[in-house]
């Protein structure tokens, strides 16, 4: 997928985050490298362990982890909310950990967004207030602040309630608040950390599409956390998945279901519907095509009924424009049956 | 079977270790007492010759504290006294607006401007009532400032709501400053935590004496020794209030790019600002409780009418002021909680526009009150309530008071003849007998057994100040008239206690009686007792048991409804009847939190004992009293932190034995 080819935004190479009175120095004796063993012995908590990852411009990319698998710890190691013990996160290429007060504060309130599970709202603020706030601290007058947050509150759909406080609104409408305003300053990252966990099942997906429509607009590069696999892959354009502090696996929800890379994660994935992940392209073989075709990426899911009404076998267009081969009706369904695509 | 149910089915260790050691030490006591005579003179009583001179010395650099200290720039004394003009000034402005009115020019063609209107101040606080707490309270502030008019209190009820005003913003924002200081560094914390606790076992008494000395008879120092002993809970609740503020909004705050100040004053201030009030509440009730003590070293108002009274032996005087005392205290207590509770704002409750229309009704409170200074220029009915029109009652009372002494006074004087030979006495006896190894020894052993030996060391060397400074005969009268009161406090506050958590309807009107009483300032309580009783030990006792009864309800009362709502279904089911489920269940587990309210008893007994001086004990509180009235620092810091220790010791022990108890019985 070409977004996640784009240039790096944010990176992070060999993070440790050790919580404990000795983190520093258990570090330093185990040469950077401590097992659970050492950890343990000396009663510090691996919370993020040797964490490397890659966050391309424009992607959604999502870290995925079962609760206390430390997902809250790394994202907030890459905005430095948590000094993190060692490693080295860069940000547009400079290395974050070595700015200094006034220029982190200033790359906070330029460039990086942030959106809280529990939703962080200031309760003696109202809407405005609250969606205002960051442009507030940056000095930004009163009238100018007020018209763009006015915008962004449109823009998440809570016209009508600016002057509404915290408390008077519902899980959902606070957790679009807590968005309009990391959005009010026009972040270059956008970090949200399990943004749609506290909220009811049938709210959350909607709020799912929300956040979809928002970055078709928007081309956020995202950190997004979650610990639910479903709106991982629904959401994704790559995912982390996280176990006791280290990531174990990188890849398109695609790769991570049909390539599994420990059987951890695929104890994860066995419930997924292949149909959702893989794409046209995966199982496109040559052949000739009728006049009917599909774009590559497209999702096997999105294409089946029209793969079994057609006549002629359905052909498959690369990013280029290109064929790349058709769809076998065989192999549709497979997929659609939860079998591992044929190779 | 595996390890840990073997464990559980062992039979428990008694819980704080072997009984007949306990049993050996009490024995100890008792026997080294009866046979005291026997004992080398020096361990009976303590001798002269090793005494420190700890008072002079104290005094002495008192003293040089004030002639020779500087700060370079200026003196120490420069120093204090700008810090007199200052507060002069603001309370006579505040005296000026409340209470005197104005006065311009001499002689004959001055202008005089009363004081605010007592209307226009009724008005204006029934209005923020209403706003604040609804009908019910707007009712009962109405209430309580007629009844401040027309009883004639009105005057002196400004004079003391002068120093409350000028008082309270000083202490909120020094407590404000000082807890966020502690909030932001864990070093000021450390630094403060031990000062903290010291400032509030320290009798109030005591902080009157060095600030007599640095600031002289008067109001001033009236009004900063209220302050100083009402900004600690504002530190502590401060601090405790930021911690609380949920986790994701400071990281929000940080994120968002806030700087340190921004942080502090945009996000944890306002997320705070709930406990916060919750402090101002505190520091409001405790200014009054010491603004009326502080009438001892020149603070007018109802305090001062108070003392006056009682020393006149005026009781129905007295007793009005008391009640004006009273509502007054209520009705501060309840307006600054309702406060400090009311819902945060909705839509549409908020206005916008300009800072006047934002802030209309505060502006046109304002200009009322103004307004009606210049009314009552014109029509002195306005400005003050026609002295004609005042009702007293004063006559009533002190016929109450006859009447009560010539029918009553057989009964009460055998009843109280009584107690004092058979209870009050023997208990002194004992323990100024109890030779003082003996006792700093027990309480060594209790401290090691409860805590190790940093525990035991504790009472030996708080012991050993009080030996040192030659108190010790005193501590042990504060320590007898402490503990009978802290006995009987207990005996009646637990089976109320047990009673009120009965029900929950029991519980709310007990609860609201309760927070009622620990709202009135501890003089009050001294009124009817010397009515009843007139001085002495006896009504010591009496008015220290009254005062500290409240914690030891309110905790056996929690304590009891807190017991694990499992536990108490398990004992249910293996069919306890209701007495078993009280006695094998519920108490056991409450225990630990009903002995932490007879701690918190412990120490409202030390500082109510210290103001019952005034009713002529002979303990450590008198001498506190006396240092008071001879300005004698040394003296008085001396007798206070001797108090203090008490209090820290006992402090210490009992919250030590709670939360082992709590440990073990795994309620913690
Ligand atoms: N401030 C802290 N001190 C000690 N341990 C912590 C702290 N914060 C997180 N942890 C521990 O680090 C681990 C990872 O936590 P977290 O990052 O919150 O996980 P997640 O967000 O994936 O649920 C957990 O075991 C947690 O208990
Ligand atoms: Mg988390």
């Amino acid at each position: 997928m070409t977004v996640s080819t784009g240039p790096i935004k944010l990176a992070c190479r060999g993070v440790w985050k050790l919580f404990g009175d000795h983190a520093a120095r258990v570090l330093a004796e185990t040469g950077g490298a401590p097992d659970d063993a050492a950890l343990r012995g000396a009663g510090v908590i691996g919370a993020v362990r040797d964490a490397t990852l890659d966050v391309h411009e424009g992607e959604i990319f999502i870290i995925m982890g079962l609760s206390g698998s430390g997902k809250s710890t790394l994202v907030r190691c890459l905005s430095r909310l948590i000094e993190p013990t060692a490693g080295e996160v860069l940000f547009e290429g400079r290395d974050l950990l070595k700015a200094d007060e006034r220029e982190l504060m200033d790359i906070r309130r330029h460039k990086m967004g942030m959106v809280f599970q529990h939703f962080a709202l200031l309760p003696h603020l109202s809407v405005l207030g609250n969606v205002a706030f960051p442009l507030e601290i940056q000095g930004v007058g009163r009238a100018t602040r007020e018209s763009r947050a006015a915008e962004m509150i449109e823009l998440v759909g809570l016209k009508g309630r600016e002057d509404y406080y915290p408390r008077e609104l519902s899980g959902g409408q606070q957790q679009r608040v807590g968005i309009a305003r990391s959005l009010a300053v026009g972040p270059d990252i956008w970090f949200l950390d399990e943004p749609f966990s506290a909220l009811d099942p049938l709210i959350r997906r909607e709020m799912q599409d929300e956040f979809l429509r928002l970055q078709s607009v928007l081309k956020k590069t995202i950190v997004f956390i979650t610990h639910d696999f479903d709106e991982a892959i629904r959401l994704a354009d790559r995912i982390a998945i996280m176990k006791d502090g280290a990531i174990i696996q990188t890849g398109t929800p695609e790769e991570v279901v049909t390539r599994p890379a420990t059987p951890y994660v695929a104890e994860f994935t066995r419930d997924v519907p292949r149909a959702k992940v893989v794409s046209a392209g995966v199982l496109a073989r040559p052949g000739s095509a009728g006049p009917v075709r599909v774009p590559a990426a497209a999702r096997i899911g999105e294409v089946a009924a029209r793969v079994f009404d057609e006549e002629q076998p359905v052909g498959v267009d690369g990013e280029d424009g290109a064929s790349v081969g058709v769809l076998h009706r065989q192999d549709v369904l497979d997929i659609l049956l939860g079998r591992e695509p044929r190779r | 079977m595996t390890a840990a149910t073997l464990e559980v089915t062992r039979p428990r260790r008694r819980p704080l270790g072997s009984a007949p050691l306990w049993l050996a030490a009490a024995l100890l006591a008792a026997v080294s007492t009866v046979l005291s005579d026997r004992l080398p003179a020096w361990a009976v009583e303590y001798p002269r010759a090793w005494r420190l001179p700890i008072e002079p010395w104290i005094s002495a650099a008192m003293k040089w504290l004030i002639n020779d200290a500087t700060f370079g720039l200026f003196t120490f004394q420069e120093f204090t006294r700008s810090i007199s003009w200052l507060f002069n000034w603001l309370l006579e402005a505040a005296y000026g607006l409340l209470a005197q009115g104005f006065t311009f020019g001499k002689g004959e063609d001055a202008l005089h401007i009363p004081h605010v209107s007592w209307i226009a101040l009724i008005v204006v606080l029934v209005f923020f009532a209403r706003r604040v707490g609804g009908r019910g309270l707007a009712l009962f502030v109405a209430f309580c400032f007629l009844y401040l008019a027309v009883f004639g209190q009105w005057s002196s009820a400004m004079v003391t709501l002068a120093s409350i005003v000028i008082s309270v913003p000083f202490g909120v924002l020094a407590g404000l400053l000082v807890g966020i200081a502690a909030y932001r560094n864990a070093w000021v914390e450390k630094a403060v935590t031990p000062l903290l606790d010291l400032m509030q076992t320290v009798p109030v008494f005591a902080y009157l004496v060095p600030i007599l000395f640095l600031f002289g008879f008067g109001p001033v120092a009236a009004m900063i020794a209220t302050m100083i002993y009402a900004a600690p809970p504002m530190v502590r609740l401060t601090v405790l209030a930021l911690r609380g503020v949920p986790e994701e909004i400071k990281e929000y705050g940080r994120m968002a790019g806030c700087s340190r100040h921004q942080h502090m004053w945009k996000v944890l201030v306002p997320a705070a600002k709930s406990g916060l009030l919750v402090g101002l509440n505190q520091v409001v009730m405790l200014s009054l409780n010491m603004v009326i003590i502080a009438s001892m070293i020149g603070a007018g108002g109802l305090g001062f009418d108070v003392l006056h009274a009682l020393r006149r032996l005026a009781i129905g005087e007295g007793l009005e002021a008391g009640i004006a005392i009273t509502l007054l205290a209520i009705a501060l207590d309840r307006l600054s909680q309702a406060a400090a509770t009311r819902p945060p704002p909705a839509h549409g409750s908020v206005r916008d526009g300009s800072w006047l229309a934002r802030n209309r009704l505060a502006v046109g409170a304002l200009v009322l009150l103004l307004v009606s200074m210049a009314a009552g220029a014109l029509v002195p009915a306005i400005a003050a309530y026609p002295e004609p029109w005042t009702v007293t009652t004063g006559k009533f009372w002190d016929e109450v008071v006859a009447w009560l002494n010539i029918n009553l006074f057989d009964t009460i004087t055998i009843v109280k003849t009584w107690l004092l030979v058979n209870l009050m006495l023997p208990v002194k006896e004992f323990m100024l007998a109890l030779p003082w190894p003996v006792l700093l020894g027990l309480l060594a052993f209790a401290g090691w057994r409860l805590g190790g030996w940093r525990l035991a060391l504790l009472p030996v060397a708080l012991g050993a100040f009080i030996l040192l400074t030659g108190n010790w005969e005193k501590a042990m009268i504060t320590v007898y008239l402490c503990g009978l009161s802290v006995v009987i406090a207990a005996a009646i506050g637990i089976p109320l206690g047990i009673w009120a958590a009965g029900n929950r309807r029991r519980t709310g009107g007990t609860l609201a009686v309760i927070d009622t009483l620990q709202t009135l300032p501890s003089f009050v309580y001294l009124i009817p007792v010397i009515m009843l009783f007139s001085v002495g030990d006896f009504s010591a006792m009496i008015a220290v048991v009254a005062f500290a009864l409240a914690p030891a309800v309110r905790y056996t009362v929690h304590g009891l409804n807190q017991v694990p709502e499992h536990l108490v279904e398990a004992g249910r089911a293996q069919g306890c009847s209701r007495r078993q489920m009280l006695w094998k269940i519920r108490m056991p587990l409450a225990l630990p939190e009903i002995m932490l309210g007879i701690n918190q008893t412990i120490m409202m007994a030390l500082s109510m004992l210290v103001i019952t001086a005034l009713v002529g004990t002979r303990d450590l509180g008198q001498e506190v009293f006396t240092a008071l009235a001879k300005a004698d620092t040394g003296k008085g810091i001396v007798a206070g932190l001797c108090v203090a220790f008490i209090a820290i010791t006992a402090d210490r022990l009992i919250q030590a034995w709670s939360r082992r108890r709590k440990a073990q019985l795994g309620v913690a």
